[in-house]
């Protein structure tokens, strides 16, 4: 049953404009569904685009940082060493400690191209995070998960490694019974998939709210007319608003990934309390 | 006017799953300004606990929207 109210006071009005518009379709999943880019056949698509000019685009951002380096770090030099920094102080300084100098290149690396391809959902034309395609969150979690179970076995052993991640001394016995295949289970299983689902799903929905936005304001510009699209103007504006908040959601959640990774790096690194 | 909704239930339940989190990341905010406005030099320390604090308890919700788009 529809409520009477101002909603109908307002589709009495432009009934005669717009006389059966095409209905809203809402965005969703099939959204970020892309055909290849050039034609049938090829394998390119829009996604892989990003990637391509994200990688490129942190590549020579980095090139030119580190082209000419001097003492007194000139423009470009300042933005690399920046970013390497925070990372550095910001991230690995407060979780890993010491031992986390050698870790510092691949996060800062994990970091920029997160960052860059998340950021790619909000620059204009290309305005799709590529990191929304689950393959690459996926991959990057893999990754870590290599990682960081990588160092522990290094430093532990591989049946130390287990028995320091699975066996924390200082429990009454029964405990172990429960504690040991939860934390097998948390660490090797859980920590990838949630890495992956925060950073995909995140995107996906930020994604997708935007679009609800945008077709949202463009469906009473165009399709209603009339006295509603004096009303586009809200969820445009909502739309603009909501730019610059996923422009910090996007950010964070690479600083999001990157911690996690750390976290995880300096877990397997711990010795036995 | 024939009062029929379309729509996906899915998404109703993940507006429910949703307040769990939402609850627990105003928590862990509300903990983080008490904290710096107690002792306003902590705010480095704090910070990333926070941050950290609100990744683990956001996964339950984005967990939550990957479900009602998986499950139908």
């Amino acid at each position: 049953m529809r409520r009477a109210g101002i909603g109908d006071a307002l589709h009495l009005v432009n009934v005669a404009q717009a006389a059966e518009g095409e209905e809203f379709h809402a965005p969703g999943p099939g959204d970020f569904e892309f055909p290849p880019l050039f034609g049938e056949g090829t394998f390119f698509t829009k996604p892989m685009l990003v990637i391509v000019l994200g990688s490129l685009l942190i590549a020579g951002l980095f090139y030119l940082a580190s082209r000419r380096a001097s003492l007194v770090p000139a423009k470009m030099q300042f933005v690399g060493e920046s970013v390497y920094g925070f990372v550095r102080n910001g991230i690995v300084g407060d979780t890993i400690g010491h031992d986390g100098r050698k870790f510092v290149p691949y996060l800062t690396t994990l970091f920029c191209f997160i960052a860059v391809l998340n950021l790619s959902g909000i620059i204009p034309v290309l305005q799709l995070p590529a990191t929304s395609k689950i393959a690459i969150p996926l991959f990057l979690a893999l990754i870590s998960w290599v990682v960081f179970n990588y160092v522990g076995i290094r430093r532990h052993g591989f049946l130390g490694y287990f028995k320091n991640m699975m066996f924390p001394p200082g429990l009454p016995k029964p405990i172990y019974l429960l504690l040991a295949p939860l934390e097998l289970f948390s660490t090797v299983i859980i920590r990838p998939i949630t890495l992956t689902l925060r950073l995909t799903l995140n995107m996906f929905a930020g994604h997708l709210v935007l679009l609800l936005t945008v077709l949202g304001g463009e469906y009473l510009l165009v399709e209603k007319g009339g006295l509603l699209a004096v009303a586009s103007v809200i969820p445009f504006a909502f739309s603009i608003i909501l730019t610059f908040f996923e422009a910090f959601v996007q950010v964070l959640q690479a600083y999001v990934f990157v911690l996690l990774t750390a976290l995880y790096i300096a877990g397997a690194l711990a010795e036995e309390h | 006017m024939d009062g029929t909704i379309n729509g996906s239930l899915n998404m109703i339940g993940y507006g429910l799953a949703a307040i769990g989190p939402g609850v627990g990341i105003g928590l862990i905010f509300a903990a983080y300004i008490n904290g710096v406005a107690r002792q306003p030099e902590a705010r480095g320390v704090l910070q990333g606990i926070a941050i950290l604090g609100f990744a683990l308890a956001e996964a339950l919700a984005i967990i939550g929207i990957g479900l009602a788009f998986v499950l139908s």
